[in-house]
Order: structure tokens, then C-alpha cells, then sequence
């Protein structure tokens, strides 16, 4: 029982990241056809932003030797949000709009762009990882706020967990990153279905003529769709920081699973990604961890790539029998 | 209030509309006519924009038209309702009707215009949180038109607005289009192919083959023969 908890707490927070990336691809793709192969490199980006963010600003932000209030950290993703998007919107004014109705230049383009981001950052950060601190609320929790610094002991018996029941230990880090995806699916939710942009967005996705026709400026609606996509990549990249080191390779641990999440959710559809992107996500920490626990001595492979591979079996299988994903819409 | 003048247009290397001039004036209704595969559409569509004409001249009234794209023409009062209706399926009605104040002046959405939408068109009304995609043929169609009005156009491109259409709302169609051109002065420019809706709508008649117009005139003037001739299948 613990156990599954764990997993599925897991399963969640690892989700909780391919939504976010998967997004983003989702739109580039459902409203431009652009297959966005740089996309892993908006989420490093988005992480190594974070890093200058704390290198450069943290002391601003009311950070201590002892004290880091950690609201550096916060304004942080905003401005990893900032950045990628501004990059996005770069790339997308420079190069994208040129190969719009060729998926598959894009696929190419996109690819070349991606090496020259992260040869990029190789020569900018060096080739070694680099790692961003945490926030105390993350490794000490809110009970920090209260207890005496200068207590030791106290201290010492705060830990960078929420412990649910006996031996389930929810770590305040992926709790923060799934509550602050939920709040940004919230938000992007808001902005599709009620703001005058997001009718935009969702006219063009369906008919770009007609939207045309009607006045809807679609070079604007595509560059601020492009960035808002990228931006949110940043986004996921900031809060990685989080889960490990930084390095110019960050982004494409999770740039296959936010494609699969992409075609199994189906285009253009939010309700679809959230969905795929809880399966995937789930069916990954489950199946390693019960790899992890059967002998595998067929297989001389992690358990953690079988898992990966069984994902993909799954998916191709799906997409044979729905082939345009979980979510459809029927229309005369 | 249209006028179009030697226009050329190609759907890649072939060319599909030569030398096309045509003039829909201020308050009038012109149809356009012919065959299927004539170059109609393509022509409503260079109107807008959609295609790009390689030669001639396109005005509205004194502002010409030809160098601008297909939003800047639809905001300086060109509103079109293509063949097959061209909705957002996924998109509510009441959605739809918002996007027609994207080329409206001021362009946020005006609760009497949608009023009078919902006057003219009660059907709308009733059906206003559905997902557009689910209505019948003659429902989206009167909701492209209403779309199409919510900005107050100039001009009013309709491509067939009859087709696959129950008789019952034919007929409204036939008279809100008399209705529009006679009571809020809209110029409208009409493709169809139903001699009888063309007969009791028009002004004036223009007709198209292999992309050229061959015939033009008064509606009075548009003769059994010419039917016969360039129409007749």
C-alpha cells in the first residue's frame, strides 16, 4: 500500500512535467504544424535561467547565509517564462514562419536549431552540471517559519518531506511542482476558454482562412501561441531544477515522452494532453518500479528503459486503434 | 462599391481566372455564376485575399485593396461566408458570433449587435451554448451569415449560401439578402448556382467560364437562352 502510494505520487509529479512540456508542442503543432524538435532546449533554457536567476538576483531577494525566504525562486520561473518565450518568439519570427505547411522542414530546422541551443550553452556554462539551491520552505518545510534558528536540534529535525502516512514520504518539492502545474493548467484552461486571445488561438487552430477572413491578426495569434509554448517549457525547466543538476542535455530526458503524450492526448486538445500525460506518466513509474523488483536477467537493460519501451508499444498500439488519440471531438 | 478590374489568379502553376472584371455596386446585389469549376470561388476568394492575384486591381470603394492582407481587407468592411460555411466547429455559437467582431469598429464584442443577431436569427438564440459543429446545415449557415454581419460590412460575400439547404430557409436566406441591400444599403456579391434564388435576389448578373466572364447585365436581361447555354449541365 505504501508502496502505491509512493508510485502514484511519483507518477503524478513526473506528469505533472511532460504536461507542461507537452503543451507546448501540442500548440505549435495543432496551430502551426510545426514539429518542434528544439523544444528540450527551451526547457534548459528555462533551467539555466533559473541558475543566472539565483547566481546574479538571489541576494536581492531577502537571501541570507541562514535565511532564503526562497521568493527568488519563485520570480525565477516567471523569468524562465520570459526568457524561452522570448526566445520562442525569436525563432519562430526568424525561421518558423518561413516553413509554415512543411511539417517536415520544420522537423529538420528545428533539430539544427536544438544542437546550436545547447553547443550554445556548452560554451557559455561549460560542459559540467551546474546545480540551483533550493528554497528552506523545500528542504526544511513551512514549519521553519516558526521554529528557532538557533535551536539545533530543531532544526535538525526538519525534513524536506511530508510524511502522509508511516514510510509514504512526499517530498516538498515535487509537491510544489505538481500544485504549480495545476494552477498554470488552471490559468492556460482560463485563457483558451475565456479571454479574447484564447478564442483566437482556438479559431485559428480550427480554421486559419476563416480566421483570417474574419480579421484575426494570425501572425500575432502564431507568434504569441509559439512563445506561450515555449515559454512553459521554460517553465518545467525551472522547477527541474529542482530534481537534479542542470547540464545543456536537460531537456531531452523528457522530450520523447512530451511527443507521446502529444499524439496519444490528440492535437490540439488540452483535456487530451492532461489525460496523456497522467497515463504516460504513471504507466512509466509503475512499470519501472516492477521491473525494478522481478529478475531480469534476459534483459541486460535498466529498468527504466524497459519501461520506457513498453510505453512506446503501448502507445503505437493505441494510436492502431484510435489513431487521432484519447480525445476526439464528432462534428457533422 | 467592389470593383474588380483585369483580374489574374493561380492555384500554383495553373492559371484559373483570366482577365476578370467585375463591379458590385453600392446597395446592389450581383450574382455570380456557372459551371462547376469555373473559377467562382477562387475569384470570392481573391476578393479576400485568400488567393493572391498576380495581376489587376481589386478596390473597395476609393481604397484599393490589392497590395493588403486578408485581415486588413476583412477590417476595412469585407465580410465573407465561404462555401461550406466555413464555421469553427469546436467553437460554441455564441463563440462564433464573437469572432465577427475580431473586423468590427470597435473591435470588442457589443451585446445589441449580438441582440439583433439573435432577432434575426432566433434559431442562434436558442442553440447559443452548443458546440457550433453539432448544428444542422441550415443552422450553420445562418450562423456563418450572422457572423458575417456582427461587423457591419461594406460588402457581403456570399459563396452559394443555398447549398444543401432545406427550401424552408432558402427562402429566408432570399429575402435577408433583398433585405440587406434595400434597408442597411450592404453591397452583396453572391455565387449561385439555383437560377430561381439568383432571379429574385439580383440586380445584376455576371457569368463565368474557365475562368473569364463571358456574360454580364441587368437580371431583367438574363434570358432562358443564356441559362441554357452557360448554365445548363
Amino acid at each position: 500500500m505504501e508502496n502505491f502510494l509512493i508510485q502514484a505520487f511519483n507518477g503524478a509529479s513526473l506528469a505533472s512535467i511532460l504536461l507542461l512540456i507537452s503543451l507546448g508542442l501540442a500548440f505549435a503543432f495543432g496551430l502551426m504544424g510545426v514539429i518542434n524538435m528544439a523544444h528540450g532546449e527551451f526547457i534548459m533554457i528555462g533551467a539555466y535561467t533559473t541558475y543566472v536567476f539565483e547566481q546574479e538576483f538571489a541576494g536581492m531577494f531577502m537571501r541570507t547565509e541562514t535565511h532564503d525566504w526562497g521568493l527568488w525562486f519563485l520570480c525565477s520561473i516567471l523569468a524562465a517564462f520570459v526568457v524561452a518565450g522570448a526566445i520562442g518568439m525569436l525563432l519562430e519570427a526568424t525561421l518558423l514562419r518561413r516553413l509554415y505547411g512543411r511539417p517536415l522542414d520544420t522537423l529538420l530546422a528545428t533539430w539544427g536549431v536544438g544542437m546550436i541551443l545547447q553547443s550554445l550553452a556548452r560554451q557559455i556554462f561549460g560542459a559540467q552540471n551546474v546545480n540551483v539551491g533550493r528554497p528552506m520552505w523545500l528542504t526544511k518545510g513551512f514549519k521553519w517559519l516558526w521554529v528557532d534558528v538557533n535551536d539545533a536540534e530543531a532544526v535538525k529535525a526538519l525534513k524536506p518531506f511530508w510524511e502522509l502516512v508511516e514510510g509514504v514520504r512526499l517530498p516538498y518539492t515535487r509537491l510544489l511542482i505538481i500544485g504549480l502545474v495545476a494552477i498554470i493548467v488552471l490559468l492556460i484552461f482560463y485563457y483558451l476558454r475565456r479571454t479574447s486571445a484564447g478564442r483566437r488561438l482556438r479559431a485559428t487552430m480550427q480554421n486559419r482562412e476563416m480566421a483570417a477572413a474574419l480579421g484575426v491578426k494570425s501572425r500575432r495569434v502564431d507568434a504569441l501561441t509559439f512563445g506561450m509554448g515555449t515559454g512553459l517549457a521554460g517553465m518545467a525547466g525551472a522547477v527541474l531544477t529542482l530534481l537534479g543538476p542542470v547540464g545543456p542535455t536537460l531537456g531531452t530526458a523528457y522530450i520523447v515522452d512530451a511527443f507521446l503524450v502529444v499524439v496519444l492526448g490528440g492535437v490540439g486538445k488540452l483535456r487530451g494532453a492532461v489525460l496523456a500525460a497522467f497515463i504516460i506518466g504513471m504507466f512509466n513509474t509503475f512499470t519501472a518500479r516492477y521491473l525494478m523488483t522481478v529478475e531480469m536477467e534476459v534483459i541486460s537493460a535498466s529498468a527504466a528503459t524497459v519501461a520506457k519501451v513498453l510505453v512506446l508499444l503501448l502507445v503505437v498500439a493505441f494510436l492502431q486503434w484510435k489513431p487521432n488519440g484519447l480525445v476526439q471531438v464528432k462534428t457533422r | 462599391m467592389l470593383q474588380a478590374n483585369k483580374v489574374d489568379a493561380y492555384y500554383g502553376q495553373s492559371q484559373i481566372l483570366r482577365n476578370v472584371s467585375l463591379v458590385v455596386p453600392p446597395g446592389e446585389v450581383v450574382c455570380l455564376m456557372g459551371r462547376n469549376g469555373a473559377g467562382k470561388t477562387t475569384f470570392m476568394k481573391s476578393v479576400m485575399g485568400l488567393v493572391k492575384s498576380k495581376k489587376g486591381e481589386i478596390a473597395l470603394g476609393d481604397t484599393s485593396l490589392t497590395k493588403k492582407t486578408t485581415g486588413q481587407r476583412a477590417r476595412s468592411g469585407i465580410s465573407y461566408v465561404p462555401q461550406g460555411r466555413g464555421i469553427f466547429p469546436y467553437l460554441t455559437v455564441y463563440e462564433n458570433l464573437l469572432m465577427g467582431f475580431e473586423s468590427a469598429k470597435p473591435n470588442r464584442p457589443n451585446n445589441d449587435t449580438i441582440a439583433e443577431m439573435y432577432a434575426q436569427f432566433p434559431v442562434l438564440e436558442t442553440m447559443k451554448g452548443r458546440i457550433a459543429g453539432t448544428l444542422s446545415g441550415g443552422q450553420q449557415q445562418q450562423l456563418a451569415i450572422a457572423r458575417a454581419l456582427v461587423s457591419k460590412p461594406k460588402l457581403l460575400l456570399l459563396d452559394e449560401p443555398t447549398e444543401g439547404i432545406q427550401p424552408s430557409i432558402v427562402f429566408e436566406i432570399e429575402q435577408l439578402i433583398v433585405q440587406l441591400s434595400r434597408e442597411k444599403n450592404i453591397s452583396i456579391l453572391v455565387v449561385e448556382q439555383f437560377l430561381d434564388f439568383a432571379r429574385s435576389v439580383a440586380d445584376h448578373f455576371y457569368i463565368m467560364e474557365t475562368g473569364q466572364i463571358v456574360e454580364q447585365g441587368e437580371i431583367a436581361h438574363f434570358t432562358d437562352e443564356i441559362a441554357k447555354k452557360y448554365l445548363s449541365v
